[in-house]
């Protein structure tokens, strides 16, 4: 049931969704906590993405994909309806992608992307704030602060994440999806985003699809274990990783199947 | 014969194969020997040997055959005196031998039946060598198809006993064909290098009769004078004179490239944009087939189409807004090469556009940014070198084009930079310049290799270019 408590950032509902005549998501619900770390965790296929790229509407380019269900943002705005342009939503609903992706633009640009299509900065020398602001914020302002004219693909992996993270708060979003962001990454880099994560909780809802449980239980406080489309079993990250109630659960962060 | 005995050697090849396969597994099955390669790499070993040597020998007789021929019928014997014929008179009786020996070849059972009105014409020792030709060419043929069983046959025989476990037969054979390999690419590379050369000497060789700089700077064009001096007393026979001015045909090459690329630059762009990112697959599959086929349409269709429709249409339209169009316009032919090199343009840049990764589109996206400004601000950027490449080889096809502009745009070199007007390019007046009967020991002919060295060197340059920018390019978000 939706909730409309204004303490959750998403609340979801009967969510729905298929791939052609295959399901992917089979009736989810599940309410994502303001400045907190979610983890959605499971194994390969068992729908956490595609969940997750429900959220900011991601799915809207899959022509094949049909998304159903409630999906309510602070507890008053159904982001999936019509009245809504989806560029709005994705202005307050962010997202970082498993890959590291930016632009071969060059470091300032690919910051300042986002804040001049939605016309954030009103002087230049706001703009040059948001990007510093932004890169500060992920940790690479020192890093990056003198060659920030420099082409973007020239960063190593991790900095180029960290980057499409200042890429993404420079809108200032309410909310930042992250699809595995450290799988691309070596344990070091991997190290540092997670850093990361646990600073930005403090202005930001964050969601995190995962496949290290280490890693889930190291950012989140809330953790949803997904399978085969189902949502089995969501709580406490502690008490998920301690004492989950499903069996399922327990199999698969005991490392059992999946 | 010759042909025949060809054929039986792929056969033959093809069939030592199996047989020189066969004897290695049998080493390896029976005798349990450890064979050095893999046992295919023995039937190619065969195959080689056999295929090779039979090879360069029916090339040899091939080449040869003209001079064996000429060896066996030209024997002094009959003709006494043939060492002291010119090359000339031996061709003549050589070429008259061999149409008699076709004669005789019909009628070899009684020479008196027949057309005997050609035998008359002939002396006896001619006739005599007309019956050694037919005799020659039947033995000849005969002893090549014997040749090529037995040499084949025998060779491979020989390199299927030589066969041995101990025998690395794959080292051998990929020796071989790496040579062989290599011989293919050099021979592209030989006979670019004799194209650009031979334009070279023959350029040389033009720039005996006209001043390098008179060619290159002056604005005249006109070869074709030199009749005009005789039939005009009286007039300045100074500018009369025949010029070899470059100056006219660039301006017209780059006029009408210049239009073309103006009608295949947008439409071509955005049907790249419009099939890459808009249409479905569908209609994309449906659609980048059918512009392509503007491509392959030949270009004189394209020029009787610019000459008999657009331009009379171009001269109406022009005429009735008030502006003096000729029946011939650069335009007219620019806008048919354009839309001639529409799909460079859109199937190079919509392959460039569809290999920009997906996860930029999504990145730009995830911020909220709309399919338009993705497409402008992410997507068009990262492809830029990748379109601009797709213009340039646009444009070095659009100078490269010949027909449209000797059907629509005219033959006469004119100084103009306005497409109303009729103009020329360097393509259509080599052609002027080699057509009909034509010598090579004057200036109006020779000016077509001219013309070609600065037409490929100006090519070569765009495609450097375009190289240059695709390369850069690639290493974007690699």
């Amino acid at each position: 049931m939706v909730d409309q408590n204004s303490n959750y950032a998403l609340q979801t509902s009967e969510v729905y969704v298929h791939y052609g005549k295959k399901m992917a998501i089979n009736n989810v619900a599940l309410n994502f906590p303001k400045n907190e770390v979610t983890s959605l965790i499971g194994p390969s296929g068992c729908g956490k993405s595609t969940f997750l790229r429900c959220l900011n509407r991601m799915n809207d380019v899959i022509d094949i994909c049909n998304v159903k269900g409630k999906f309510l943002l602070n507890g008053n705005v159904d982001i999936y309806s019509p009245d809504i342009q989806v560029e709005t939503l994705r202005e307050k609903v962010g997202m970082v992608f498993q890959k590291p992706n930016p632009f071969p633009k060059t470091i300032y640009e690919n910051v300042a992307y986002g804040p001049k299509i939605h016309g954030i900065a009103s002087s230049q020398n706001e703009l040059d704030e948001i990007v510093k602001d932004s890169l500060h914020r992920a940790g690479l302002y020192e890093e990056v602060k003198d060659r920030m004219d420099d082409i973007a693909t020239g960063l190593s992996g991790g900095q180029q994440q960290r980057l499409c993270i200042a890429r993404a708060i420079a809108i200032r979003p309410e909310i930042i999806l992250m699809d595995e962001p450290c799988s691309a990454l070596d344990p070091i880099a991997t190290a540092k985003i997670e850093d990361l994560i646990n600073e930005l909780r403090e202005n930001y809802t964050i969601i995190i699809v995962t496949h290290s449980m280490s890693q889930a239980s190291r950012v989140s406080s809330k953790t949803a274990f997904f399978h085969l489309g189902n949502l089995v079993e969501y709580g406490e990250t502690g008490k998920i990783f301690t004492k989950p109630d499903k069996e399922q659960t327990n199999d698969y962060i005991t490392g059992r199947f999946g | 014969m010759l042909y025949l005995s060809l054929v039986f050697v792929f056969i033959l090849s093809y069939s030592f194969y199996f047989y020189g396969k066969k004897r290695a597994l049998s080493l390896k099955f029976k005798k349990n020997e450890n064979l050095s390669s893999l046992p295919d790499y023995y039937g190619y070993y065969v195959v080689l040997l056999v295929f090779f040597p039979a090879i360069i020998i029916w090339f040899f007789l091939l080449i040869f055959k003209s001079n064996f021929q000429e060896m066996f019928v030209m024997s002094p014997v009959l003709f006494p005196d043939v060492a002291t014929w010119s090359s000339g008179k031996f061709g003549l009786i050589m070429n008259k031998i061999s149409n008699l020996s076709i004669i005789v070849n019909l009628s070899e059972i009684d020479l008196t039946v027949g057309d005997k009105s050609i035998l008359k014409m002939a002396s006896e020792s001619e006739i005599i060598a007309a019956k050694n030709l037919a005799n020659f060419d039947k033995i000849y043929g005969w002893s090549n198809l014997t040749l090529f069983i037995i040499l084949p046959v025998l060779l491979g025989f020989l390199a299927t006993k030589s066969i041995s476990g101990k025998l690395n037969a794959q080292p051998i054979v990929e020796k071989i064909i790496s040579y062989v390999i290599k011989g293919s690419s050099y021979i592209a590379i030989f006979i670019t290098f004799g194209i650009f050369f031979s334009l070279v000497f023959e350029a040389i060789n033009f720039f005996r009769y006209v001043n390098f700089m008179d060619f290159f700077f002056n604005t005249a064009w006109n070869p074709n004078r030199a009749f005009v001096i005789n039939a005009s007393e009286g007039f300045d026979q100074e500018a009369l004179k025949e010029a070899f001015g470059f100056v006219p045909l660039l301006t017209g090459t780059l006029l009408i490239a210049s239009v073309a690329m103006l009608v295949a630059v947008p439409l071509g762009l955005l049907t790249a944009i419009y099939l890459a990112e808009y249409a479905s697959s569908k209609v994309r599959d449906i659609a980048k087939p059918i512009i392509e086929i503007l491509a392959g349409i030949p270009t004189v269709v394209y020029g009787f189409f610019a000459a008999l429709s657009l331009a009379p249409f171009i001269k109406d339209v022009g005429e009735g807004v008030g502006l003096p169009v000729s029946a011939e316009s650069a335009l007219a032919a620019g806008l048919a090469m354009g839309v001639m090199i529409i799909p460079f343009v859109s199937s190079l840049s919509d392959d460039v556009i569809k290999a920009v990764p997906q996860s930029l589109r999504e990145g730009s996206y995830a911020i909220g940014a709309t399919k338009s400004e993705t497409i402008k601000k992410v997507i068009l950027p990262a492809a830029l070198a990748g379109i601009m490449g797709s213009f340039l080889l646009a444009i070095s096809r659009a100078i490269g084009e010949t027909m449209i502009v000797v059907m629509a745009a005219s033959l006469r070199a004119n100084l103009t930079f306005n497409p109303l007007e009729p103009a020329t390019t360097i393509t259509t007046q080599i052609v002027t310049s080699l057509i009909g009967d034509v010598e090579f020991d004057n200036p109006k002919t020779l000016v077509a290799f001219a013309l070609g060295l600065t037409l490929f060197v100006m090519t070569l340059i765009l495609n450097i270019a375009a190289i240059t920018i695709v390369k850069k390019y690639r290493e974007k978000y690699e």
